[in-house]
């Protein structure tokens, strides 16, 4: 990694150059919220002033430009009683702007699922190496809680990271892409002064998180909690729309279904993004459902969450975005659902020894 | 262009021309592209369940193509889907493969109307095995229910080749009905080849069934188990293993020499698509065969 300090007006001019000539995605509001609060996406962007810098959280992860909703991940032609399969990993290059560390952070995180374990994804991969990744930090918004988890801070994944030191952006540059760029812009070497002012600037980042989950041994109360009637309560509200895993930066599991040309002559094989919380997730063929409740619907995608599962070696993967919590219509979040399960052994009164008699 | 990220073309490395070997499972990258394969033989077994014969159509697929008992594939019908079927041949036979398929949804509603001579893919093996060569030496129990008796046959197969290396080997299979006894036509070949010890059961019999009526667990009562000297393998319908596995703890056969094999929905046969999870575990990968301890350890298992 090679730090630099960039002052931000010459900072534009970098981004301007490098979204003029790429296919660029940045943050920019794209409505208003009931409550007034504005709504970021990422969104295509051709000019530097079309990029809101200071945004606040995008609803909508970066993972679907390496997950995208819909993706072929093959073909088939037929010939009489023949067919032939195509497979190509196509991608082309993409640079990405002003993802926050928790969205970095779960890209790392898809990165050990897809691509380190048995089998890794050619089709993420092919993403994963034409995406120019610039991440720049923020304060958090009041139901951030990816400090609980330690994604507030990322040191890898990216291509570029810029903390907001004031007059300058303190950038961390992890490639040689990155560092061959910005050698046509003028750089500093941070000073004294800037080393001093980026370590304020992460003080007050990790100061300004109002929202807390304790996940202490929270796999280990996972599994003792399965049967906790905390999931009956939850389960009763959901209502199985699956938005939370559509918004969420690291869900990742998928359905994939194949359909026929309308010519007939060929058919595909696409892969959907999928959520466990939809009725149908576990349910084989001839109809037994393996999770037919709510509540064990609901269960296992915190299981899923915070227990992690043996693919990405047991981590969590919930990076603490609460965009899920956001998200849901009906008004679950994973703080309260987490909490709930903590409190409900913690707070029980039965094996609180009694008090003394008045006398 | 000064600034354009250059385009990086993952087409162009080894693997994505290769062949895939999904026997290594570690590195493999080509992780769509099935081996084709040609129906050779379509065998009707009753009304719900067929027999198909496959073979690999590329020799040298065909040859890099090796499997151990209990392994199962994603067979493909291009333009319905893929899904997850037990081998249920031997893995010896380097020739050609065979699936006993019940009719049960989409795809399968689909294979059932293909005939000889048509072509599918399949990907794999995947997942874990039966402990085939840690079994030797002992008695075996083989215990299947319904359709349970497909992912059996390999196991069948392989003692049938490896007979000396086996002790006593009891089958015990149950049906709902008579009629839905599969494999019936090789039941002399088991008993008298192979010196397998079979019993069979139905729950309601018909007017010329003359063997044993009831659960399978009834079979417990006519032999003899030397708990301490004997490997099972159970395979059914979840309830089945539930009464099956609790009967053979209390017989006092070590959990870990007890073996089930579990089913669940599969999308990807690779632990990605996450469809098949049971508890924490990816049934495609650690599974589908697991010992009895593990079935243990993971919720909602049975």
């Amino acid at each position: 990694m090679i730090y630099k300090v960039i002052a931000k007006p010459e900072f534009r001019k970098f981004i301007d150059a490098l979204v003029r000539e790429n296919t660029s995605f940045g943050p920019r509001q794209v409505d208003t919220a009931a409550n007034g609060n504005p709504i970021y996406q990422f969104m295509p962007v051709s000019s530097v002033e079309e990029i809101e810098f200071d945004y606040t959280a995008t609803a909508s992860s970066a993972k679907h430009f390496f997950l995208p909703f819909r993706e072929e991940l093959s073909r088939f032609s037929f010939n009489d009683s023949d067919f032939k399969q195509h497979i190509a990993y196509e991608a082309e290059p993409v640079v990405l702007i002003g993802l926050r560390a928790c969205d970095i952070s779960a890209l790392n995180i898809l990165d050990d699922v897809l691509l380190n374990g048995h089998y890794p994804s050619p089709y993420y991969l092919a993403k994963r190496k034409n995406t120019f990744v610039i991440g720049m930090d923020h304060l958090p918004l009041p139901d951030c809680f990816c400090k609980s988890l330690a994604h507030h801070t990322v040191s890898t994944g990216f291509n570029l990271f810029c903390s907001d030191i004031g007059e300058k952006y303190y950038l961390s540059i992890n490639s040689s892409k990155a560092f061959t760029y910005l050698k046509e812009f003028q750089t500093e070497e941070p000073s004294y002064e800037d080393n001093c002012l980026l370590t304020e600037r992460r003080k007050l980042i990790s100061r300004s998180f109002q929202t807390e989950v304790d996940v202490t041994s929270l796999p280990s109360i996972l599994d003792i909690e399965f049967d906790s009637p905390v999931w009956e309560k939850w389960g009763a509200k959901c209502l199985n729309c699956g938005t939370c895993a559509m918004v969420c930066p690291s869900c990742y599991c998928y359905s994939v279904e194949e359909r026929f040309d309308i010519d007939l002559k060929g058919a595909s094989r696409n892969r959907k993004l999928y959520s466990c919380n939809l009725v149908d997730f576990a349910v084989v063929a001839g109809g037994h459902n393996f999770r037919p409740k709510n509540g064990d619907r609901l269960k296992y995608r915190y299981y899923h969450q915070h227990r992690g599962f043996a693919e990405n070696a047991n981590q969590q993967i919930c990076v603490g975005c609460n965009r899920c919590g956001r998200a849901c219509l009906a008004g679950i979040n994973p703080k309260d659902v987490i909490n709930d399960l903590r409190m409900e052994k913690e707070s029980c009164m039965i094996c609180v020894s009694q008090s003394p008699a008045r006398t | 262009m000064r600034f354009a990220i250059p385009r990086q073309d993952l087409n162009r490395e080894a693997f994505a021309s290769s062949i895939p070997e999904f026997n290594r499972r570690s590195d493999l990258m080509k992780t769509d592209m099935g081996y084709k394969c040609r129906i050779t033989n379509v065998v009707n077994l009753t009304d719900q369940e067929k027999l198909f014969q496959l073979r690999i159509v590329e020799p040298q697929e065909r040859r890099i193509f090796r499997f151990k008992p209990g392994q199962f594939i994603m067979l493909e019908l291009p333009g319905y889907g893929d899904v997850p079927i037990s081998i249920s041949s031997a893995s010896s036979n380097h020739e050609f493969l065979e699936l006993c398929i019940r009719k049960a949804g989409h795809v399968t509603s689909a294979l059932f109307r293909t005939d000889p001579g048509m072509h599918v893919a399949i990907r794999g093996p995947f997942g874990s095995s039966f402990p085939m060569d840690e079994m030797a030496g002992h008695h075996v129990l083989l215990v299947a229910g319904g359709l349970g008796i497909a992912p059996l046959r390999a196991p069948l197969f392989w003692i049938n080749e490896h007979r000396d290396r086996f002790r006593d080997v009891h089958l015990l299979y149950g049906a709902k009905e008579p009629s839905q006894l599969l494999f019936s036509y090789q039941f002399d070949e088991w008993q008298t080849i192979s010196h397998i010890r079979l019993h069979t059961i139905v729950e309601h019999a018909d007017a010329e069934w003359k063997g044993s009526t009831g659960m399978i667990t009834e079979l417990f009562r006519d032999i003899s188990i030397d708990a301490k000297n004997t490997y099972a393998i159970v395979c059914g319908p979840p309830v089945m293993f539930k009464f099956v596995c609790s009967y053979l703890d209390r017989l006092g056969i070590p959990m870990n020499r007890m073996f089930v094999s579990l089913e669940r929905r599969m999308h990807c046969g690779m632990g990605k698509c996450c469809r098949c999870m049971v508890g924490s575990t990816f049934t495609c990968i650690d599974g589908p065969v697991f010992d009895y301890w593990s079935v243990m350890n993971l919720k909602e298992a049975i």
